[in-house]
């Protein structure tokens, strides 16, 4: 790469951060109190041994080699970036991203849902957005649910042989819209007296993925964007994380 | 990755974020979560939001709205500035030749 192509992608990442810095508006996750006590309890307990999985798959990752810390820490940051915009859809309401699928390609779906919960609490406690009440329903959903989706789809595209960045952008991507579609099943699960369950969730459906789908694709192209520029200044981390083979 | 797909994805990324800004003048654009206590409500009319956010019960009312843009900005900049505290540092470390 000459040094013209490093200006460039160096330019275009920084111009990708400041267009982040851009939105503003009301957003996403359920909000405190909306679920029922029982329905909160359930869906933390369900976290319980993803969190405690990641912990564990955090501290080997960084026994193994203390070289990822950065890439670690970009992960997490890049969620913070991410999940704070809020964009204006075609449905003419606002949601974010949730940008969990990057840690989820470089250290697997557990380590993002530690990553997840911090980015949650700070939401819940000084944004009130998102709640206590509502942490582990929305921590299933955004750090335990996408990640695995993502992760999912990357390893299934990489064994079908699907070219490296299409596959990066496919799970960032559906990583996303599977975390609202997870939002609007929970959602459903507990509000459904009035009409079907199956009536529920198609309406909660309805007000989520629509809008989600047009910033699911944004997320896609911004992390395929970032994985391009470690690729390019961060090829050491990246072998030591294990997202590209020795060569 | 080409200079050239670099600035096309961004171009995109920007046209899907504003896009829906100037195409629907009339939209309010406020968060899908509000739509979806509105669905709540439809699907569920007996059921009562059984909390409030933390800060909100601390406060006594909600969060004024230019404090809530700023913290978000807070989050933000973390985000950013770690991101680019590290990516600074790799490029640099490419320039000089180490680390391949």
């Amino acid at each position: 790469m000459n040094r013209r192509k490093k200006l460039s992608t160096a330019g275009g990442f920084a111009l990708v951060l400041s267009l982040a810095i851009a939105g503003n508006a009301s957003a996403m996750h359920i909000m405190e109190g909306y679920l029922p006590g029982g329905f909160c309890v359930a869906w933390g307990v369900l976290c319980l041994p993803f969190l405690g999985a990641g912990l564990r798959a955090m501290r080997n990752a960084l026994k193994e080699n203390r070289r990822v810390l950065p890439l670690l820490a970009m992960a997490g940051a890049f969620i913070f970036v991410i999940s704070s915009l809020k964009i204006p859809s075609v449905t003419g309401s606002c949601s974010h991203m949730t940008g969990t699928g990057l840690g989820a390609l470089l250290f697997g779906p557990g380590a993002v849902s530690v990553l997840g919960v911090i980015v949650l609490l700070f939401q819940a406690l000084l944004l009130a957005h998102g709640g206590l009440t509502t942490l582990g329903a929305n921590t299933f959903s955004m750090a335990v649910a996408g990640p695995f989706a993502a992760y999912g789809i990357y390893r299934l595209c990489q064994k079908g042989g699907v070219n490296r960045r299409l596959s990066v952008f496919l799970a960032a991507a559906f990583g996303d819209l599977f975390t609202y579609c997870v939002t609007a099943l929970q959602l459903a699960l507990a509000h459904h007296t009035d009409v079907s369950f199956g009536g529920a969730f198609l309406k909660f459906l309805a007000v989520f993925a629509p809008t989600q789908i047009p910033l699911a694709v944004i997320e896609g192209i911004l992390t395929v964007l970032i994985l391009a520029a470690l690729e390019t200044y961060a090829k050491p981390e990246l072998r030591a994380a294990g997202f590209i083979k020795e060569d | 990755m080409k200079k050239g797909t670099v600035i096309a994805l961004l171009a995109a990324v920007i046209l899907l974020a504003f896009i829906p800004l100037f195409l629907l003048k009339d939209a309010e654009f406020g968060g899908s979560d509000d739509a979806g206590s509105a669905v709540v409500e439809e699907v569920d009319s007996q059921y009562e939001a059984w909390a409030s956010p933390i800060l909100e019960t601390i406060l006594g009312g909600e969060l004024p709205g230019e404090v809530e843009s700023m913290l978000f900005c807070v989050q933000t900049g973390i985000g950013v500035g770690i991101v680019a505290f590290f990516m600074g540092r790799f490029v640099e470390r490419k320039k000089q030749g180490k680390g391949e």
